[in-house]
């Protein structure tokens, strides 16, 4: 297949029209995910808030399957590989090395989704996403888990394809640019993560056809967690990479030295994936020497490489404010941001929420010992839906307000909704996590649906509080279901009725860089910024300890 | 800038303002590293590793006998409610979707506590007081716990375990 190119107006960068497709197509599925995640989310969270209590148990525990593998798989994944289609082929201006191939694995992720999407409506696959060993699915279920992870693997070689097809053909000059380098990050742990998922799930597609007699499910546990805790390690790779492009695209930064941020993304290629242990704390199969190593990423070297992130990317933007003359006080910089812009607002709580919110809690709740008043209660649903939902999903809500007028050519339908939709979206998040964390120091049990135990065998009293956080968890997750119907709006919106972006330069406007005059740049606000990170961080690390010292004796 | 490639001699000596966040960065990564192992050593709460092998049989006929030999003290919403003697091991199991038997307990006296499963994967969550541990099927484990506290505890399974995992509450009364 000849491949056939056309030229961005805006950026000047040679586009292969099928990686472009590609990428359409891919994002396409991806907001079809949230919303079908969505709809599972008003009636989960809906059941979850006890004063209203939708749903009836077998409806609600459908629901949160349904939610829980359409956000965290499908949406994010069928992102992530479009992602990877952009980074590769279009930053390096090259040709995709297998279009063929690309759309057959589309193909099978699609097929995969729908697979597993119609075991659970089914009532087939009551089994949450993790669908512990020995509970089971119908075998159609795993069957797709395979296809959907084998389809995704195509998009991710593909990608590694394409940055050889550039080598080889010379499509750029010297080393790849670092969004690619970001990318290529992801692809690898996406290939280990992958591979998880393969052998986990072929024994246990087996295992549900009568050909295998058992899965350990211990060994399932541990194997199964490479797939789920790793997936959610591209995701990070992914949106560190998504936050050094809007950064560019929003301000014009470049960062101040890319070998450390090049070898922070090295760290996590080397550390990260361990911090599927966190999953595994308080299981019995582990030891505690095995628990401590995995945990901490081998000494924490994942977390450093994201408080790395967390300081070169506002010090980029920091760098180039004040190069555009914003040098006063310690925060001009900052305030005088284009917070208008959903690109850059999006970005920047991003970063903020992932870091102050997501990072110090994941952290501190996968320390071994603090795991034991965490583990399976709300703090740990709360945790990630700061990660994966106010950290990447809002980056990749940032990103598709340009990737409508770039990709698509299609101007946003409404730029001031388009903002709007971002705070909206972050600020419910923002009063979710909070209810929904605190109500979990209660112990406040996740994947549960009457915490009030009007139908359990004993009916431990509640504390009035916990009922107050779960409150507060349902109307922060109002607004933020607001903010997401509206981006699903916006983007369906804008693909059928948006304005065509004409073949002019300037046609959709991009930072511009500014001048490097060779002068020293202070980045003393970021600093500032980055020490009230770590004084939070340790001011909760240590309030934790506190907490598990007043517990029972346990060893 | 992020978009393009880089040429030249790209890798730089580290600015110093980079290299002080770096630097104290890398020292809190090492505090936090070191916090786990100290914990064993001086805390009081740390997750176990005295886990043996079982079959659902097997553990089934230990829970048993230990509610055989007793001191069966009262009857709980058809739960036997055991007063075990402390130097004597104690067994509890989760199963569809119950824990079994009730307990009761001293304050400030040590148990081991012997867990498993018969069917499923169960989460033991110590209702209201927030201390969790897995309870696997084939696994048996053995947390040896300390009660600080009196009053009524339940024993939440915060695992999910099928369509009547909510109504699986047990009790553990300290006295």
């Amino acid at each position: 297949m000849e491949a056939v190119f056309r030229t961005c107006a805006q950026t000047g960068l040679k586009v292969d029209r099928q990686a472009e497709r590609l990428i359409k197509v891919h994002a396409v599925a991806g907001v079809f995910a949230i919303l079908f995640g969505g709809i599972a989310a008003v009636l989960v969270l809906l059941t979850r808030w006890p004063a209203v209590h939708l749903l009836d148990p077998t409806s609600f525990y459908r629901a949160l399957t349904f939610h829980g593998i359409n956000m965290l798989i499908f949406w994010i994944i069928f992102f992530e590989i479009a992602v990877l289609y952009f980074a590769g082929p279009i930053v390096l201006s090259c040709r995709l090395a297998w279009p063929r191939l690309g759309w057959a694995g589309f193909g099978l992720m699609v097929a995969g989704a729908l697979l597993i999407n119609i075991a659970i409506l089914a009532g087939r696959a009551d089994v949450m996403m993790t669908s512990y060993a020995p509970l089971q699915a119908v075998s159609y279920f795993y069957l797709g888990w395979i296809l959907f992870a084998v389809g995704a693997l195509i998009g991710v070689c593909n990608f590694f394809a394409s940055l050889v097809v550039a080598r080889s053909e010379r499509t750029y000059e010297g080393s790849i640019p670092l969004v690619t380098f970001g990318a290529a990050t992801a692809g690898i742990i996406a290939v280990f993560t992958l591979a998880h998922g393969a052998i986990i799930y072929i024994p246990t597609w087996l295992w549900s056809l009568g050909i295998i007699a058992n899965i350990d499910p211990g060994i399932y546990r541990l194997v199964w967690w490479g797939l789920g805790h790793a997936s959610q390690q591209i995701n990070v790779a992914a949106m560190v990479s998504i936050w050094y492009l809007l950064a560019t695209l929003t301000v014009g930064a470049t960062p101040i030295n890319e070998k450390v941020c090049r070898s922070a993304f090295l760290l996590y290629i080397l550390f990260i994936n361990l911090a599927s242990a966190h999953h595994l704390l308080v299981d019995p199969q582990l030891s505690p020497a095995w628990k401590i190593w995995n945990t901490s990423y081998g000494m924490y070297l994942a977390v450093l490489a994201s408080m790395i992130h967390g300081m070169t990317v506002p010090a980029s933007i920091e760098v180039a404010q004040r190069r555009k003359g914003l040098t006063k006080g310690l925060f001009e910089w900052l305030a005088k941001a284009p917070w208008g812009n959903p690109g850059f607002a999006g970005m920047a709580l991003s970063l903020v929420l992932f870091g102050f919110i997501g990072g110090i809690t994941g952290v501190t709740f996968g320390a071994e010992q603090i795991n034991i008043i965490s583990h399976n209660t709300l703090r740990i649903t709360g945790h990630f839906h700061a990660t994966v939902v106010a950290g990447t999903t809002i980056a990749f809500m940032a990103l598709t307000y340009y990737v409508l007028p770039l990709i698509f050519r299609r101007y946003v339908i409404s730029q001031k909704l388009a903002t709007l939709q971002i705070y909206l979206f972050a600020t419910g998040m923002i009063i979710f996590i909070g209810g929904m964390t605190t109500a979990g120091s209660y112990a406040i049990p996740r994947r549960y649906w009457d915490v009030q135990f009007a139908t359990s065998q004993f009916q431990p009293p509640v504390e009035a509080a916990a009922f107050l956080f779960l409150g507060i968890m349902g109307v922060g997750g109002l607004f933020a279901l607001a903010g997401g119907a509206l981006y699903v709006l916006l983007t369906v919106g804008t693909v059928l009725f948006g304005r065509r972006v004409p073949d002019t330069p300037g046609a959709v406007p991009l930072a511009a860089l500014p001048q490097d005059k060779g002068q020293h740049v202070p980045i003393s606000g970021t600093l500032v910024l980055v020490f009230v990170f770590l004084a939070s961080f340790i001011i909760y690390y240590f309030l934790n300890w506190k907490w598990l010292a007043d517990i029972w004796l346990v060893k | 800038m992020s978009l393009q490639p880089l040429t030249g001699i790209w890798w730089k000596k580290v600015d110093s303002s980079e290299k002080v966040w770096l630097g104290i960065a890398l020292v809190w990564c090492l505090i936090l590293f070191a916090m786990m192992p100290l914990w064993h050593l001086k805390g009081g709460q740390n997750p176990s590793f005295n886990t043996f092998r079982t079959t659902p049989a097997d553990f089934m006929k230990k829970v048993e006998a230990f509610v055989e030999a007793g001191p069966k003290v009262a009857e709980d919403k058809g739960l036997p409610v055991i007063a075990p003697d402390p130097q004597k091991e104690v067994y509890m199991l989760g199963r569809l979707w119950q824990w079994y038997p009730a307990l009761k307990l001293k304050k400030g006296q040590t148990y081991r506590l012997h867990l498993s499963s018969m069917d499923l994967v169960h989460g033991f969550s110590l209702f209201p007081l927030n201390l969790n541990f897995m309870v696997l099927p084939g696994y048996e484990y053995v947390l040896t716990i300390t009660p600080t506290t009196t009053g009524e505890v339940f024993v939440v399974c915060n695992e999910f375990c099928g369509i009547g995992h909510h109504q699986m509450v047990g009790k553990i009364t300290v006295e």
